[in-house]
């Protein structure tokens, strides 16, 4: 048995672990002292049984495991440390660190769970006071008092450098304490309770919050202490007040219960009020009114705001009217607004729009002038499936019920806008204003459709091209898509 | 002695202590370093104080006013009740927010106000206070703001360039819900308002330029529970859609609580804690269980839409679903290990990782801390195979269902489970 003797910090266990690996010292064989004042074992003499100094790592996730757990103030910590590491190390282990039913592994484990609990109660709980300020720069000084039941001091200290970097603070505590003077973090021996200021003038303010964001109503008393231990409430300036909080909490609850209750006051005459009332009071459409008159578009738009006339309005966040100068000539109608243009709504935004941004430049055409719009204007979708991930909204084809619950509104555009030329993506456009059956495939191109316009295309829609895996095929597929633009303009 | 400082905040925190979030984690990282104030963020937040209702304090949580134009029979600052009123300048509460934080009393500041003039002049002023703080005093702690859905967006927007956390309390989970209690509130515009929000998050988190402004990463929202007399699946639904839709971080449950100036409308009762704390666990089921919503409560029955306050929902649907019982622990997938009642993600993902290495036994689950009088039942290990005949009793669902005078010691781990998701 040797034993050898450290300081009792990481760094110092850290290079006598190293020496002893390579001497490939069995953990048995060591007994590790850690006490500053004890006399150096008379076997302790490691270096000479460690001539050849060699180089080894520990992998990266055992030296941050170690790290936490050479905090713990338990003092087998550095022998249980080193039997891990003589296990990965000599015994090619490498994975034991993931073994989490290890004993070994299981007790370090708890160690470390405790050590970082520890942390962040210092984090949580330590309170500064004020106790000055330079008086040119307005700097302040603050000093804490904090006694946490590991060695965790040290380990802490960048955390608070990060964080309070533009004041100057101390933190005391009995083993250590910290020092920043807005450059350098000192750390110097544990002074006692009585060095640190007990006060603060800001404490009464925030005793007054902490009685008023409780609510006397849902009384959980165990629930705060399993995560603000009785411990800690020494040395916190609110923690005088939880004992009348608890015992008054019943009787304030009672009394808010048996009150009289009071009658709500009439919608006062502000005009902003009223402006919102009357938004929330406009009659939700469950029927659209077929012909649009004399409307304008934007009054069209409006009205189609609050159009319910089949179920997907309930799902979807706005209605996506068209959009583009009333006196357009070109007309494009897609499917549906998928999932960005329904948060924004405007047609043509998402992946497919942009897509078609480019496609309609590579034809020579000018999207400004055109409106677009779309043969369904609410967004229908299905969840992704359940499983990894946060869940997404997946486009689902509207079905022929939707389709002509939602067409007026596609009749009244052609109407108001009465293009020349009516370019139509997909299927669901050109059955919506064709027939039912059409099919893009065979009939793409120009078609004779004189009652809709003087010119009308049929063609796929953008999203089609994709979805297309193939990048080859892609590419053919929206060459023949730009020709099929072209037409528009030839 | 009681300052007007002190009174005000009192009357303002008073105000504010019905919003349940108090969420400081997840900000991107950053800190004081090269700056010339105070503040750090991201990773974990911290709870700074515990108050006896058991809910954290991590925030300085306030109003900036609580006079209130809006009469959400809920609120105890609608404009008919006969709260007392109070009104801070964005400087004090700029200050107020930097001493408690030098203090280290706070994480930083949720923010939120009754809507005086209108939505607009209010949301000025709430980002106005956000914006001294960044700019002024280069603080960079957390800020959440309480944005108001009828503001404009640009104010919206404005709001995310400040804060790390933006939310828009959807109040309630129907739209009839809250044209009866909340007369001003209109579901669609919230909803829309949270679209924009998603979209500019979504657009801030694609732009990989060093020099990108920064943007809030996250949003959320509340839901009063027991306020009106939706059903636990209406409220799920509701959950789920807003978590698909606008992708929010959060949805917090806020059990309905009296008051002290109570609407004819809306009387004050008891708050259904249980029940918040049963959607807690539900919600968790949702987002990282891979439950479906219509699976999370009995499609039909005296009980079909509500959650079962007695047991967690976990074991209820297990209860429900017997014949997917027993699960084996060394072989079964990870997302059927999510299923088990008793055993949550992360030692779910344990198991997965330890029994590559060995068999697993029941005392390995011990070690995890896993809750083995709820697993018990429904699992297989290598040394423990639960009768066929246990599974498919009448007893089983007895022998969780807590005795009568327990349940309110249930309570205490309440938050702790909605915290953790462990069910």
């Amino acid at each position: 048995m040797r034993t050898v003797s450290i300081d009792p910090g990481f760094d110092s266990w850290r290079e006598k672990a190293r020496d002893l690996i390579l001497a490939k010292v069995p953990p048995e064989e060591i007994a590790w002292n850690d006490s500053s004042n004890s006399e150096d074992s008379l076997f302790a003499d490691l270096e000479s049984i460690n001539e050849q100094k060699g180089n080894f790592s520990a992998p990266r996730a055992f030296v941050d495991f170690a790290q936490l757990v050479a905090c713990h103030r338990n003092p087998d910590r550095w022998a249980r440390l080193y039997s891990v590491l003589y296990r990965i190390k000599i015994g090619g282990d490498r994975d034991l660190l993931k073994k989490h039913t290890d004993h070994e592994i299981h007790t370090l484990e708890m160690m470390a769970k405790a050590v970082r609990r520890d942390r962040h109660k210092m984090k949580a709980f330590v309170r500064f006071r004020k106790v000055g300020e330079t008086a040119d720069t307005k700097r302040e000084q603050f000093v804490a008092w904090f006694e946490p039941d590991h060695h965790i001091v040290e380990l802490t200290a960048p955390f608070f450098v990060k964080r309070f970097t533009g004041m100057d603070w101390s933190i005391l505590t009995p083993e250590k304490s910290i020092h920043w003077d807005g450059e350098e973090l000192h750390v110097t021996d544990g002074v006692d309770k009585s060095q640190a200021p007990t006060e603060d003038a800001l404490d009464d303010l925030w005793r007054g919050y902490y009685k008023s964001i409780f609510n006397p109503a849902r009384l959980k008393v165990k629930a705060m202490q399993a995560e603000m231990p009785k411990k800690y409430w020494k040395n916190l300036p609110e923690a005088p007040l939880i004992q009348e909080l608890i015992q008054a909490a019943s009787t304030r609850r009672d009394a808010m219960v048996a009150a009289e209750a009071t009658i709500p006051t009439p919608v006062p005459k502000n005009a902003y009020i009223q402006s919102l009332h009357t938004l929330k009071d406009a009659p939700q459409l469950s029927e659209i009114p077929l012909d649009p008159g004399d409307q304008s578009l934007s009054a069209m738009a409006k009205v189609a705001a609050t159009c319910r006339a089949c179920p997907l309005w309930e799902n979807a966040t706005q209605t996506v009217f068209g959009e583009g100068p009333e006196n357009a000539r070109l007309m494009i109608v897609g499917e549906q607004p998928g999932d960005t243009e329904d948060l924004q709504g405007k047609p043509f935004v998402g992946p497919a729009g942009q897509l078609l941004n480019e496609c309609l430049a590579a034809a020579g055409i000018d999207r400004s002038a055109a409106y677009l719009t779309n043969a369904v204007k609410h967004f229908k979708w299905k969840p992704s499936p359940a499983g990894a991930g946060r869940k997404r909204r997946l486009h689902e084809s509207p079905d022929q019920f939707e389709v002509s619950a939602c067409k007026p509104w596609l009749q009244a555009e052609i109407a108001r806008i009465a293009p020349n030329t009516i370019i139509l993506l997909g299927a669901t456009a050109a059955r919506a204003v064709i027939r039912p059956d059409f099919k893009i495939t065979k009939e793409r191109g120009l078609i004779e459709q004189s009652q809709l316009a003087p010119r009308v295309i049929a063609t796929v829609h953008p999203s089609y091209l994709l979805r297309l895996p193939d990048v080859e095929r892609r590419k053919q597929e929206a060459l023949q898509f730009v020709q099929d633009l072209k037409l528009a303009v030839s | 002695m009681s300052t007007p400082l002190q009174s005000k905040l009192e009357i303002l925190a008073d105000a504010a202590k019905y919003d349940a979030s108090c969420a400081s984690s997840g900000a991107k990282p950053r800190n004081s370093i090269a700056g010339t104030g105070v503040g750090s963020a991201g990773g974990a937040g911290i709870c700074h104080s515990y108050a006896p209702d058991g809910r954290c304090i991590s925030l300085l949580k306030v109003l900036l006013t609580n006079v209130c134009l809006y009469d959400c029979h809920y609120c105890i600052n609608r404009r008919s009740s006969n709260v007392r009123r109070a009104r801070f300048t964005p400087e004090e509460v700029v200050k107020l927010t930097l001493d408690f934080y030098k203090r280290n009393y706070i994480e930083g500041l949720f923010l939120s106000s009754g809507i005086v003039r209108d939505a607009d002049y209010t949301m000025e002023l709430v980002v106005r206070v956000a914006k001294l703080l960044r700019e002024e005093h280069d603080f960079r702690g957390y800020i959440h703001l309480k944005t108001i859905p009828e503001a404009s967006q640009h104010l919206i927007e404005e709001a995310g360039r400040y804060a790390d956390r933006i939310s828009i309390n959807v109040e309630l989970p129907t739209e009839e819900s809250i044209k009866k209690l909340a007369p001003e509130k209109d579901l669609r515009r919230t909803q829309q308002a949270m679209a924009g929000i998603r979209s500019r998050i979504e657009e801030s988190n694609e732009d990989r330029s060093a020099r990108k402004p920064r943007y809030a990463n996250g949003q959320s929202t509340q839901m009063i529970v027991g306020a009106d007399t939706s059903d636990d699946s209406a409220i799920l639904t509701r959950s789920n859609h807003l978590y698909t839709s606008y992708k929010l971080r959060r949805v917090y449950y806020s059990a309905f609580s009296p008051i002290p100036d109570s609407s004819a409308i809306l009387p004050s009762v008891s708050p259904p804690l249980i029940r918040e704390h049963r959607l807690y666990q539900a919600d968790w089921l949702l987002r990282f269980y891979g439950f479906e919503v219509g699976e999370i409560t009995p499609k039909d029955g005296a009980d079909a839409g509500k959650l079962d306050l007695d047991i967690d929902p976990k074991l209820a649907w297990a209860l429900r679903n017997r014949h997917r019982f027993p699960i084996n622990i060394g072989r079964a997938p990870l997302d059927e290990l999510y299923r088990i009642p008793g055993l949550g993600v992360r030692n779910a993902k344990r198991i997965v990782s330890a029994r590559r290495y060995s068999a697993l036994r029941l005392e390995d689950l011990v070690k995890m801390r896993v809750n083995i009088k709820k697993c018990l039942p429904f699992i297989i290990t290598s040394d423990h195979q639960p009768s066929r005949l246990g599974l498919d009793s009448d007893r089983l669902r007895a022998q969780f269902q807590p005795k009568a005078k327990q349940l309110e010691f249930e309570f205490g781990s309440a938050k702790e489970s909605a915290r953790t998701g462990q069910v």
